[in-house]
């Protein structure tokens, strides 16, 4: 009956890499989070069955308290928060990694191989739990969202990181004093903090993609601590989505791969001290913007972070509504650092019931700007700025953007003349072809609509 | 190094791939869903935490450790695969 919990196990893994394989396409992705929960139940209840488990009780508890906790946090967080939930979700799991690790060096004080495991398993769980829980507050917005950087951050880091290495091969090396653990763990915990202070709101989507593979690849320490290779391989896999996950961000930012690793995203803020407001600009009304969308035959809608905050996206789907029914075809050209997670306009997109193949990435409908009579940007700045292709100067140079200026008309949908997150000005602004669309994007999309009909 | 060791190794050399592999092939649509379905996945340490807690040799100390553990990663699991299929069940091809 031993072997009862090494078939559950195996059983765990190829359900979670099922999980994962079947995510890759809409039709089937449900199917993957069955899979994928169906191989944390085999995982949970192999090990409840193993002859080390000798009190259950207690666990059965703990299980029911997590459940009861993690439930409501689910249901209850609305769809614009999902970044936040990831984050905060992500803090209970790294944070359980790192209890986990400081348990069994307590348990078993261990030195050389499993000592290693151990170590790098505490320091990225202490770490990955404190970063979760500051990106969860910058998210949240309790905590600044701007970034907070001061002279020498970088060497101030990277001291007290090499501190918590010393400590660690210490341990590693020999049973350490009594206080060389718990001073270890402080210094990671305060490592997770000092990482995320310097990350700007608009940074968020490598962040969590990074926080993420740093979970993974402490599971997989996890593993080697324990020998547990049910721990190695779901480790693995999550290690390297994170990590693929940071780098198409990086990519799509145009950061160097090497910012990813060590999280040195606190870029230099160049406070292009936006000589904004001395150019003229456009503005139209909701009047004459949907007089010229109705003309319309095509209208490529660019949502960004900004749609998020306003809540627009439900108004967006009426507008889509009107128009197609007017014969306009609407598309959603969707950049992918759009919003403060991977794929963050997709969901909420979806959450207003517009069909996904009516959402291109950023290379597909680049092309289809030239012949699109509209293109709507709601919320959407730096990923839309053609200094990006020609300003050297440019904090943003060398980042592949949307070409929206290309369209017939521009149409900017924006509460007022403040630059964007990395504060840098936008010359679409001040094109001729661009009418600037000042107001809420909620109640200005909704304010197009409600003028569609007279036209 | 052991043979436990050196099988676990092989385990990781083999999963890394397998991960990068898998990941990549996932549509730039459904990057939020794929990042709380893993983040739901790194929950697996609820099985260490298992161990832990339900340790013969447990003390007290490990075995609170074991059980905030325990809590902590259910709330990561629940939360991470609950929100996902919520998620996912708003993804619709065509109109009604």
């Amino acid at each position: 009956m031993e072997q009862i919990w090494q078939i559950a196990y195996i059983v765990a893994a190829l359900s979670i890499i099922g999980s994962i394989k079947w995510l890759s396409s809409p039709a089937t992705a449900r199917q993957g989070v069955w899979a994928g929960q169906f191989g944390m139940l085999f995982a949970v209840i192999g090990t409840l069955l193993r002859h080390e488990v000798v009190s259950m009780e207690w666990i059965l508890i703990s299980i029911f308290i997590g459940a009861a906790i993690g439930a409501p946090l689910a249901y209850l967080m609305p769809m614009t928060s999902v970044p936040q939930l990831t984050a905060l979700s992500h803090a209970f799991g790294t944070l359980a990694a790192a209890l986990v690790g400081t348990a069994e060096y307590y348990r078993t004080t261990p030195t050389g191989f499993v000592m290693a495991a151990l170590v790098i398993e505490t320091v990225l769980g202490y770490l990955t739990f404190t970063a979760s829980l500051m990106a969860f507050g910058k998210l949240q917005e309790i905590v600044p969202t701007r970034p907070i950087t001061y002279k020498g951050q970088n060497f101030v880091n990277l001291v007290l990181l090499a501190f918590a290495v010393a400590l660690g091969a210490w341990m590693i090396v020999e049973p350490a004093p009594f206080w060389v653990f718990p001073a270890f763990a402080g210094l990671s915990l305060l490592f997770g903090v000092l990482l995320i202070i310097p990350i700007g709101g608009g940074d968020m989507p490598t962040v969590i993609a990074l926080l993420n593979s740093y979970a993974g690849a402490a599971c997989a320490a996890m593993g080697f601590a324990l020998s547990n290779r049910l721990l190695i391989i779901a480790g693995a896999l999550n290690a390297a989505s994170g990590f693929i996950l940071s780098v198409i961000m990086c990519k799509a930012m145009n950061r160097s791969f090497t910012n990813v690793l060590f999280g040195a995203f606190g870029q230099v803020q160049q406070t292009t001290s936006a000589q904004a407001s001395t150019k003229p600009v456009h503005s139209a009304t909701a009047e004459d913007a949907a007089a010229i969308m109705a003309g319309a035959r095509k209208v490529i809608v660019v949502p960004g972070y900004g749609m998020a905050v306003a809540q627009a996206q439900h108004k967006l789907r009426e507008l889509t509504d009107a128009l197609t029914k007017r014969g306009v075809e609407v598309q959603f050209a969707i950049h992918p650092v759009a919003g403060r997670m991977p794929g963050h306009m997709n969901v909420l997109l979806a959450e207003a019931d517009i069909p996904y193949d009516k959402m291109h990435e950023m290379e597909d409908i680049n092309p289809d700007f030239a012949e699109a009579d509209v293109a709507l940007v709601i919320g959407a700045n730096d990923v839309v700025n053609p200094a990006a292709r020609h300003d050297t100067a440019s904090p943003i140079y060398g980042m592949p953007i949307l070409d929206v200026d290309k369209a017939h008309t521009v149409m900017v949908i924006k509460r007022s003349m403040n630059p964007g997150f990395a504060g840098i000005d936008n010359e679409l602004y001040y094109m001729d072809r661009t009418l600037m669309l000042f107001g809420d994007a909620k109640s200005f999309v909704g304010e197009i609509v409600k003028e569609l009909p007279a036209v | 190094m052991t043979a436990e060791t050196e099988m676990s190794l092989y385990v990781l050399i083999l999963a890394v791939p397998l991960g990068l592999q898998l990941v990549q092939r996932v549509s730039p649509l459904l990057h939020t869903p794929l990042m709380s379905l893993t983040n739901a996945i790194s929950a697996i340490s609820v099985v260490g935490a298992i161990l832990v807690a339900g340790s013969g040799d447990a003390t007290a100390f490990t075995k609170t450790l074991g059980c905030v553990a325990v809590v902590a990663s259910t709330i990561n699991i629940v939360s991470g695969f609950l929100i996902t299929d919520r998620m996912l069940k708003m993804f619709r091809k065509k109109e009604k």
